[in-house]
C-alpha cells in the first residue's frame, strides 16, 4: 500500500503546529494594534465640523487666549464651546459675507446653536474635571496637543486609560508653572522631574492626594 | 420565513434546505456545534453593544442634544420666565450695574488691591487685548484684521470718565462692541475697568505722583 502521506508532511505538521502556536499570538497582536490605531481611537483624525473653525487662525493667527472662547475652563469641570454670540462678536464686523460663516449667521439670526462634532469625548464612566486640572499646573496643550497648529481640530490623545495614568502616577513629569498653563509655546524644561516636584509642592498637592491620584475611584465614580 | 422564526426555530430551517453547503443535514452534532457558535457571536455582539451603552450612558452633558424636551432639543435648559436662577438675584445694584439711579458710580465698589489688579490685567488680555491692543491704543490684532477701531483708552474723553462707565461698557456693550457679561464675572469686569485706569495713569504719570522716597530709585533704573 502507498504511503498517504509524503515526506514533506513532517515538515509541514511541524510548521502547521508552530504557525498555529505563534498564529494566535499574532492574531490578538493585530487585534490589539488595530484597537490603538488612528482607526479606533480617532486620534490625529481631523474632524469635520458644520463651521470649519481653524484654531490654527484664531491661537497663533491672532493670539487669541483659550480662555476667550472656553470662559469656563477654569471654573467648571466643563471648558465651554462658546455660544453664536461670542463668534460674533468680531465676524458680525469681520467676514460678514464668507460663505463659511452662513451657519453661524444663521444660528444667530434663528437663535438656534450651532451643531459642533466632539473632538476629544470621555466615556460616561469617567469623571473628568477641567478647572482641577488646569488649576493644579496642568496646561491645555499636555492632553490637547498643539492645538495651535490644527486647521480643523483633532484629538491629540488616545485617551485610554493608560495614557490618563501616565500622568496621574507621576504628575511631577507634565506640571507647569501657572503663568504657562494657557501657553501654546511651553516646552519641558531639561531638569522638569525637579522643577516638578517643586510645583507638586507649590500647588500644595499633599502626598495622601498623590496617592488618591491612583485610586480607581479618583476617576470612576 | 422571517427573520425572528428563523432565529427561533433553526431546525426547521436547516431541514427544509440546506443552501449553507456545509452539511448541516448529515449531522447532528455539527448543528449543535453551528448552533452555539452562533450563540458565542450573538454574546459577543451583545457585549459590543454593552460597551457602547456605557460609554454612552442615559444622562445629559452640557450643551449635549437632547430629544427629551421638544422646545430646543439640548440637554440645557432656558430660564424659565419670571424665576431667578440661584446666585442670580443681583441684589446689589451698584455691583452689578455700575450706578446709583441713572448716575455711573465714580468709584470701585470694592477696595484696589494688587490681587485685583493682577487679575484685572491677566483678563483683560485675555478679552480686551484682541481689539484696544494690551496698552488701550485700540490697536489690538482683530482691529489690525479689519474690525472698527475703538478709542484709544488716553484720550481726555476716556481719562475723565467715570470707572462706572469702565465697567458698564462691557457689561450692556456699545457701539459694535458686543456685552461680555456672559464671559466675565461681574467682579472681573470691576478688576478691568480698575486696570484699565492704571493703563490710563501710566501714561500721565509725573514725578511728582511716585512717593518722594521711591524718586531717587526710579531716576537710578532710568
Amino acid at each position: 500500500m502507498a504511503q498517504i502521506f509524503g515526506k514533506s508532511s513532517n515538515s509541514i505538521a511541524r510548521a502547521t503546529l508552530v504557525g498555529g502556536f505563534f498564529g494566535v499570538f499574532a492574531f490578538f497582536g493585530l487585534v490589539y494594534l488595530v484597537y490603538c490605531s488612528p482607526y479606533t481611537t480617532d486620534q490625529y483624525v481631523p474632524r469635520e465640523q458644520e463651521v470649519p473653525f481653524s484654531h490654527q487662525h484664531h491661537v497663533a493667527g491672532l493670539g487669541l487666549d483659550c480662555r476667550y472662547c472656553h470662559t469656563s475652563v477654569e471654573k467648571s469641570s466643563f471648558a465651554g464651546i462658546p455660544p453664536t454670540e461670542t463668534c460674533m462678536t468680531c465676524h458680525s464686523k469681520v467676514w460678514t459675507d464668507a460663505p463659511m460663516l452662513a451657519p453661524e449667521r444663521q444660528s444667530l439670526a434663528r437663535s438656534q446653536p450651532v451643531h459642533w462634532t466632539r473632538v476629544n469625548d470621555l466615556p460616561d464612566f469617567v469623571f473628568f474635571n477641567h478647572s482641577i486640572h488646569v488649576q493644579k499646573g496642568i496646561g491645555c496643550s499636555t492632553c490637547h496637543g498643539q492645538v495651535n497648529e490644527m486647521p480643523l481640530t483633532w484629538k491629540a490623545h488616545s485617551l485610554f486609560m493608560r495614557w490618563c495614568l501616565d500622568c496621574h502616577e507621576a504628575p511631577q513629569r507634565y506640571l507647569r508653572p501657572k503663568d504657562q498653563i494657557f501657553s501654546m509655546d511651553w516646552t519641558e524644561p531639561p531638569d522638569q522631574l525637579q522643577r516638578g516636584e517643586t510645583l507638586i509642592k507649590e500647588y500644595h498637592i499633599s502626598k495622601q492626594r498623590l496617592e488618591q491620584l491612583r485610586d480607581c475611584s479618583m476617576c470612576h465614580r | 420565513m422571517s427573520r425572528k422564526s428563523e432565529i427561533r426555530n433553526p431546525k426547521s430551517e436547516v431541514r427544509s434546505t440546506d443552501i449553507s453547503g456545509f452539511g448541516f443535514r448529515h449531522s447532528g452534532f455539527r448543528r449543535r456545534a453551528t448552533y452555539r457558535l452562533v450563540c458565542y457571536l450573538a454574546l459577543l455582539a451583545a457585549a459590543a453593544g454593552c460597551r457602547r451603552d456605557m460609554f454612552h450612558q442615559p444622562i445629559s452633558k452640557p450643551l449635549e442634544t437632547s430629544d427629551f424636551f421638544q422646545d430646543n432639543h439640548m440637554a440645557s435648559r432656558p430660564l424659565v420666565p419670571q424665576t431667578v436662577a440661584r446666585g442670580h438675584l443681583n441684589e446689589d445694584s451698584v455691583f452689578y450695574t455700575g450706578m446709583i439711579g441713572t448716575n455711573l458710580v465714580e468709584t470701585l465698589p470694592f477696595p484696589i488691591t494688587r490681587e485685583v489688579l493682577e487679575r484685572g490685567r491677566e483678563r483683560f488680555d485675555i478679552y480686551c487685548s484682541p481689539c484696544h491692543g494690551r496698552t488701550g491704543e485700540g490697536n489690538g490684532m482683530i482691529v489690525q484684521r479689519g474690525f472698527p477701531p475703538p478709542p484709544s483708552y488716553h484720550i481726555e474723553r476716556l481719562r475723565t470718565a467715570p470707572v462706572g462707565h469702565l465697567f458698564d461698557v462691557p457689561t450692556r456693550g456699545y457701539g459694535v462692541m458686543y456685552s461680555y457679561a456672559q464671559r466675565v464675572e461681574t467682579a472681573d469686569r470691576w478688576a478691568i475697568a480698575a486696570y484699565i485706569r492704571v493703563l490710563q495713569k501710566s501714561r500721565n504719570a509725573k514725578l511728582a505722583n511716585v512717593p518722594e522716597g521711591q524718586r531717587a530709585q526710579l531716576e537710578e533704573t532710568n
